[in-house]
C-alpha cells in the first residue's frame, strides 16, 4: 500500500505500522486530510472544529510513547459535546460558541495516553437532540453517500467522517440512538456500550442517566481496541461501574453457539422493507456461522419512545439550566437585570430543537406534573428494564433495526419533531435499559434508481455483552451477504463514491 | 392538548425563555403532540414498578465516595477560571445588578 | 386578643472538611475570588460531582448525636432555581429521601433542660457569593466568586416547636457547642458557618391551627435571630390587629436598624422542580459505617455533664458550664486528677474563663501555657495553705501569660502562706498606726473598715498572709485599743 493510501487503513493496522516504526504519527494523522478530507469534507462537513497546529502539537505527543501504545497514532474525530482543551468544545450551539474547556474529558485522556490523536470536533445536533444532524448552529452534516440525505445524529459528523475515510475511529455520543443510528445511515459500526463502562466526565450532559460515549469504526476490531482503551472505572465519574469492564479482547472468537433473538412483531409494520431485509441477510449468516435463531414477540418500541421522551428532556432541561451567560459562552449584550440576562442569553442561544425540550422537560418536572410524567416515565422505565431481562434470559443476544427507515432527505422531518423522535424507536429501549448496542453495517442497497445507501442491524445485548455484540458483529463483517471480507482485512470497506 | 397558552409562558418563565406571542401557540401544540403521544404510557401496567432512577440500578452498586483530599491537578488558576466568561474583571465573574442575597 | 407564636427553623451548618462536597478544591475561607475551583464547583459543562465521603460522616455523627434515624439508603436530588452565585443553577442537595430524620437538641433554659424536635437534617452544597452592586462605568454590575461554591453543608430543619424568640436563641447557642463539640464545624454564625431562616406564624393563644407563615432570611447572629423573630411576631401581631391577613411571604432582617423588608410574596414562590441527581447513585450508609461513626462520636455534651455531677459530686451548673466546649471538658478532667473537683471547677469558672474572655482566647492557648498539672499545683497550693489564693493567683496570671512551672516560680519567689502571729502582729499594729482615720471609723461602729485594714496587712505582707488570720490578728489588736481608750 502506498503512504497515499494510510486513511484506508484499519485503526488497529495503522497503530501497528506506527509501533513498527513503519509510518510517523504525523503522516498517520495527516493521511485522512490530505486524501478523503480534500475531496468530501466541503460538501460533507463531518467537521466542527479542527486547528492542524492542534494536530501537530497532539501528534508530536503522541510520537512519544508510539512504541508502546495500543492506538499509536489513530487520528480520531470526537464529537463537540466531549470536552478538548486543543479545540472548542460548543456541543453545536450558538450558546457555546468559541467555548474552550480548560480540561479534557476522561475518555479524551485515555485516547490520548493509548496513543491515539484528537484530530477535531465532530458536528452535531445542538446538544445531541436530533436524529439528522440538521439541527447545529453551524449548519447540517450531509451523508457520504448521498449529499442529499442525512448521515443520521445526534453524532452525525463523526460517523460520516469515519465513513468517508477522515479517520479509522470516531467518538460520539449515544443518549437514545445517537451514535447507533447515524452508524446505520453511514455504513459504519456503532457501539453504545453499557451504561456506566465510559466515563461521562467531560461529556457535556444532555440524559445523564442514558448519555454514554459509543465509538465509531469501520471494522469490528477497531471497536473493540478502542472500547478496551476507554472503558472502565473513573473516580471523576460516580455513575462508571467500580469493576473492571468486560474483557473485548476475544471480539474474533466467532458465534458457534450463541443465541440471537428475532423479535419480529417489531418490524412488520412500519419499518421499510430494505431494512427488513437486512435483518433477514444478517440473520442467516449469523446462523451459517453458527448461531441459533430464537423467535419472540417483544414490547413495542412506541412505549420506549414515549418514556424517553419525558426522562431525556427532563433531565436535559436540569442539565442545560447551567448555559446562563454568566460563566462561559453566550451572553446577550442588552442584559439591564440578572432575569433578563438569563432569558435572552438563553432565548437567543438555544436553537429551537432545544427550547423545545428544554420546556417539555420543564413541564415535567414541574409541580403538579410530576407524578403523572416524570415520575410515570420512571416506572414505565422499570417495566422496560424488565422486557429486556425477560428477552435475555431467552437469548444471548438480539437482532433489530438499528433504524426504522435507510438515510431520509436533508428536511423531510425537520418540521415534524415526533416523527424525527421516531426514527429512534428501535435505538431508545437501550438506553433505558442501560444495555449495551451496536450497530451493523450490512453493505449498501440501491433499488429503484435511487444511489446505492447503507444498511445495518443492530445487535442488543445485556449489560456487559460488549464481547458477545463484538462477536455478531465480526462475524457479520466477514460473513455477511453484502460485504464479503476476507479475515485477515485491513482496508476493505464499502467507501462511498462521489455524488 | 395537554398543554395550552399560559402552560407554556409558566414553563418558559420556569426555564427562563422567552417565546414570541407569535410562537406560544405552536409551541403549546408541539408540546401537546408530544406528550398526547406520551399518553400511551398509561396503557402499559406498571403495577410492582418502581421508578428507575439510575440506569443500571441494583448492578451498579451504590455511589462510590471520595476521600475528603484536596485535588489540586484539576483545580484552576483566576485566569483560566475566568478565561471564558463573557465579562469578568479583578478574579471576578461580573454580572447585571444582584439586589439582595435570596437564596432559598 | 393574646397571640402565640409558632417557630420552626431552618438551620444551615457549614462543615469544617478539608475539601468542598463533590470536587477536590479547598473548602477553605478568605482565599483569592476565583481560586478554589475546579471544573465540579464551577459548574462547567461536562463536570460530574462524586461525593465527599467525610461530609457524610459528619452528618452520620451530628444525626446520631440528635437521635435522629440514620437511613441506610437516602439519595441527593436537585433543586433548581436561577441565580447567579449557583454555577449550576440547581443544587443538589437532599429532598424525599434524606440522610438524618427525626431526632431533637436537648436545650438547657434557666434551670430546665428542653428537647426541641427536628424534622430532619441533610447534606448539601453551598453557593458562591454574589456582591453589592457597584458602579462600573455607566451601569451597575455585582461581582461574583465561586471560591464557597460546594463548600458542604448540612441543613437541619425543626419541627415548628418554638414559642419565644429566646428558645430559638437558646436552641442556636445550643446547636453551636454540638456542632463544635463533634468537631464538624466551627459554628460561628458571624462567619456564616451556622446560618439560620425561621418560619415565623401566629394564632390566638390556645387555639390548634396555624396561621399563615412568612419566612425570616438574613438573621446572621444569634441575638439578629432573637430580636428579627420579635420584630416579625410584632409585625404580625399589628396586621391581624388592625384588621388585615397576614401573606406568605419573604422578609429580610436588617439587624442594624431592626426592621424587617418584605423581599418577596407568594406569587413569586418558587417551583424547585427536584428530582434525583442522576449523576450520583444512591447514598449507602452499612452498619460498619454507622458503628465507626458512633465510635468516633464519643460522649456528647449532655450526657458528659450528667456525668461529671455524679462522679465528682458538681452542681448541674457547674457540670453544663465545663461541658460547654469540648476541649474544656477535656482540660478539667486531666487537672481533677491531681485537685479537688469543686476546687477545680471553680478556678476555671473564675479564672480561666474570666482571663480568656478578656483576652479573646481559646482553651487551647490556654493549656499551651498552663498544662493541667501546673494548674493543679496552683489549685492544691492553696488548700494544703502553701500559698495564699491571691499570691497563688498572681502566679496563675503570669503562667497563663508567660508559660513556666508554678513551683519554681514558688520556690524563686519564696511564696509561702504566712499565718503565725509572730510574723503577721508587727503588720497588723503598723496598719493600725499608718491608718488613724479608718481605725477611728471602725472604733465608732463602722466595722466594713475592717476590710480596708486586711488589705493593708495584705499589701505589707506581699500578698502572703493568710487572710482569715489577719482578720482575727486586727479585731483582736483593735478591740485591745477599744478598750485601752
Ligand atoms: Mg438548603
Ligand atoms: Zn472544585
Amino acid at each position: 500500500m502506498s503512504g497515499a493510501d494510510v486513511w484506508r487503513l484499519s485503526a488497529t493496522a495503522l497503530a501497528a505500522r506506527v509501533r513498527a516504526g513503519d509510518l510517523a504519527v504525523a503522516d498517520a494523522v495527516e493521511s485522512g486530510w490530505r486524501g478523503p478530507a480534500a475531496a468530501w469534507e466541503a460538501d460533507v462537513h463531518a467537521v466542527a472544529h479542527t486547528d492542524p497546529g492542534a494536530r501537530a502539537a497532539a501528534s508530536s505527543a503522541a510520537a512519544r510513547d508510539r512504541r508502546t501504545a495500543p492506538l499509536a497514532g489513530v487520528p480520531v474525530l470526537v464529537k463537540d459535546n466531549l470536552c478538548t482543551t486543543d479545540y472548542p468544545t460548543t456541543c453545536g450551539s450558538r450558546i457555546l460558541a468559541g467555548y474552550r474547556p480548560p480540561y479534557d474529558a476522561t475518555v479524551i485522556g485515555r485516547l490520548r495516553d493509548h496513543g491515539a490523536v484528537v484530530i477535531g470536533k465532530g458536528n452535531m445536533d445542538e446538544f445531541a437532540m436530533g436524529s439528522s444532524t440538521e439541527f447545529s448552529a453551524y449548519g447540517p452534516t450531509r451523508n457520504p453517500y448521498d449529499l442529499g440525505r442525512v448521515p443520521g445524529g445526534s453524532s452525525g459528523g463523526p460517523a460520516a467522517a469515519v465513513a468517508y475515510g477522515l479517520c479509522p475511529v470516531g467518538l460520539g455520543s449515544d443518549t437514545g440512538g445517537s451514535v447507533r443510528q447515524p452508524a446505520a445511515f453511514c455504513g459504519v459500526f456503532g457501539l453504545k456500550p453499557t451504561y456506566g463502562r465510559l466515563s461521562r466526565y467531560g461529556l457535556v450532559a444532555f440524559g445523564s442517566s442514558l448519555d454514554q460515549v459509543g465509538i465509531f469504526a469501520r471494522h469490528a476490531g477497531d471497536v473493540a481496541a478502542t472500547y478496551a482503551a476507554l472503558a472502565g472505572p473513573d473516580p471523576h465519574d460516580a455513575t462508571t461501574r467500580q469493576t473492571p469492564a468486560p474483557d473485548v479482547s476475544r471480539w474474533d472468537r466467532g458465534v458457534a453457539g450463541l443465541t440471537f433473538g428475532w423479535p419480529a412483531n417489531l418490524w412488520r409494520e412500519g419499518v421499510e422493507p430494505d431494512v427488513v431485509e437486512g435483518l433477514e441477510i444478517a440473520a442467516v449468516a449469523l446462523e451459517r456461522a453458527g448461531a441459533r435463531r430464537v423467535a419472540f414477540d417483544f414490547m413495542p418500541g412506541e412505549y420506549a419512545v414515549a418514556t424517553y421522551y419525558l426522562v431525556a428532556t427532563a433531565e436535559a432541561s436540569s442539565n442545560l439550566a447551567r448555559f446562563d451567560g454568566v460563566r462561559y459562552g453566550f451572553r446577550h449584550d442588552d442584559a439591564p437585570d440578572v432575569r433578563a440576562l438569563y432569558t435572552r442569553t438563553r432565548s437567543a442561544g438555544f436553537g429551537p430543537e432545544v427550547q423545545r425540550r428544554i420546556l417539555l422537560g420543564t413541564y415535567a418536572l414541574s409541580a403538579g406534573y410530576y407524578d403523572a410524567y416524570y415520575l410515570t416515565a420512571q416506572r414505565a422505565r422499570t417495566r422496560i428494564r424488565r422486557e429486556y431481562e425477560a428477552a435475555f434470559a431467552r437469548c444471548d443476544c438480539m437482532l433489530m433495526p438499528a433504524s426504522p427507515t435507510l438515510p431520509f432527505r436533508l428536511g423531510e422531518k425537520t418540521d415534524d419533531p415526533l416523527a424525527m423522535y421516531l426514527s429512534d424507536i428501535f435505538t431508545i429501549g437501550a438506553n433505558l435499559a442501560g444495555i449495551p448496542g451496536l450497530t451493523v453495517p450490512v453493505g449498501l442497497t440501491g433499488a429503484n434508481g435511487r444511489p446505492p445507501l447503507p444498511r445495518a442491524v443492530q445487535v442488543l445485548g445485556p449489560e456487559d455483552a460488549e464481547p458477545v455484540l463484538l462477536a455478531a458483529g465480526r462475524a457479520l463483517e466477514v460473513g455477511g451477504d453484502t460485504i464479503r471480507l476476507g479475515a485477515a482485512h485491513d482496508t476493505e470497506f464499502a467507501w462511498p463514491t462521489k455524488r | 392538548m395537554s398543554i395550552d397558552r399560559e402552560d407554556v409562558k409558566r414553563i418558559a418563565e420556569l426555564a427562563r425563555l422567552e417565546i414570541p406571542e407569535d410562537r406560544i401557540e405552536r409551541t403549546a401544540r408541539e408540546l401537546s403532540a408530544v406528550l398526547d403521544y406520551a399518553a400511551a404510557l398509561r396503557r402499559l401496567d406498571l403495577e410492582g414498578c418502581e421508578p428507575t432512577v439510575f440506569a443500571g440500578l441494583g448492578a451498579a452498586g451504590p455511589a462510590p465516595l471520595r476521600a475528603d483530599a484536596l485535588d489540586d491537578v484539576r483545580r484552576l488558576t483566576p485566569e483560566t477560571a475566568l478565561a471564558a466568561a463573557p465579562e469578568h474583571e479583578d478574579d471576578a465573574f461580573l454580572v447585571p445588578p444582584v439586589v439582595e442575597n435570596l437564596n432559598p | 386578643m393574646a397571640y402565640e407564636a409558632v417557630i420552626g427553623l431552618e438551620c444551615h451548618i457549614q462543615l469544617a472538611t478539608v475539601s468542598k462536597m463533590f470536587c477536590g478544591c479547598p473548602a477553605e475561607f478568605g482565599a483569592r475570588p476565583n481560586s478554589n475551583v475546579c471544573p465540579v464547583c464551577l459548574g462547567l459543562p461536562g463536570a460530574l460531582p462524586v461525593t465527599n465521603r467525610e461530609a457524610i460522616d459528619a452528618a452520620i455523627r451530628l444525626g446520631l448525636a440528635l437521635g435522629s434515624t440514620i437511613r441506610d439508603v437516602s439519595v441527593f436530588a436537585r433543586k433548581h432555581y436561577f441565580y447567579p452565585d449557583m454555577p449550576k443553577n440547581y443544587q443538589i442537595t437532599q429532598y424525599d429521601r434524606p440522610l438524618c430524620e427525626g431526632g431533637a437538641l436537648p436545650v438547657r433554659i434557666g434551670d430546665a433542660t428542653r428537647s426541641f424536635a427536628l424534622i430532619r437534617v441533610h447534606a448539601e452544597e453551598d453557593t458562591g457569593k454574589s456582591f453589592h452592586p457597584e458602579r462600573h462605568g455607566d451601569r451597575q454590575v455585582s461581582r461574583v466568586d465561586f471560591n464557597r461554591a460546594g463548600v458542604p453543608l448540612l441543613e437541619l430543619v425543626t419541627q415548628p416547636v418554638f414559642r419565644e424568640p429566646a428558645e430559638c436563641a437558646a436552641f442556636l447557642t445550643a446547636l453551636r457547642r454540638l456542632v463544635r463539640w463533634l468537631g464538624i464545624s466551627e459554628g460561628d454564625m458571624e462567619k456564616g458557618h451556622l446560618r439560620c431562616d425561621a418560619n415565623v406564624s401566629i394564632r390566638p393563644a390556645g387555639t390548634q391551627a396555624l396561621g399563615t407563615k412568612s419566612e425570616l432570611k438574613n438573621l446572621n447572629s444569634i441575638k439578629g435571630v432573637e430580636k428579627g423573630i420579635t420584630a416579625e411576631i410584632a409585625r404580625q401581631e399589628r396586621v391581624l390587629a388592625s384588621g388585615g391577613t397576614i401573606e406568605q411571604a419573604t422578609l429580610l432582617y436588617d439587624a442594624d436598624h431592626d426592621k424587617l423588608a418584605v423581599m418577596r410574596s407568594k406569587e413569586h414562590a418558587h417551583d424547585y422542580r427536584y428530582f434525583p441527581e442522576p449523576d450520583l447513585p444512591q447514598l449507602a450508609v452499612d452498619a460498619a459505617w454507622l458503628a465507626a461513626a458512633r465510635e468516633r462520636l464519643a460522649e456528647l455534651p449532655w450526657t458528659r455533664a450528667e456525668r461529671f455531677a455524679a462522679e465528682y459530686g458538681l452542681p448541674a451548673y457547674d457540670a453544663g458550664v465545663l461541658c460547654d466546649q469540648r476541649e474544656l471538658a477535656d482540660y478539667f478532667e486531666e487537672v481533677v486528677k491531681e485537685a479537688d473537683p469543686k476546687k477545680v471547677s471553680n478556678w476555671i469558672m473564675t479564672e480561666m474563663l474570666r482571663h480568656l474572655k478578656a483576652t479573646q482566647r481559646g482553651v487551647s492557648d490556654w493549656a499551651r501555657n498552663v498544662p493541667p498539672h501546673h494548674f493543679a499545683f496552683i489549685i492544691r497550693s492553696v488548700e494544703t495553705a502553701q500559698a495564699t489564693a491571691t499570691s497563688a493567683k498572681s502566679v496563675l496570671d503570669e503562667v497563663f501569660a508567660n508559660g513556666g512551672d508554678p513551683a519554681s516560680i514558688y520556690a524563686e519567689r519564696g511564696i509561702r502562706a504566712r499565718s503565725s502571729s509572730d510574723e503577721l502582729l508587727p503588720l497588723v499594729r503598723a496598719a493600725i498606726e499608718e491608718n488613724p482615720g479608718p481605725v477611728a471609723q471602725y472604733l465608732g461602729g463602722k466595722t466594713a473598715t475592717l476590710g480596708f485594714l486586711v488589705g493593708q496587712v495584705m499589701k505589707k505582707s506581699g500578698g502572703q498572709a493568710v487572710p482569715q488570720t489577719v482578720k482575727d490578728l486586727l479585731e483582736a489588736e483593735l478591740a485591745r485599743r477599744a478598750a485601752a481608750r
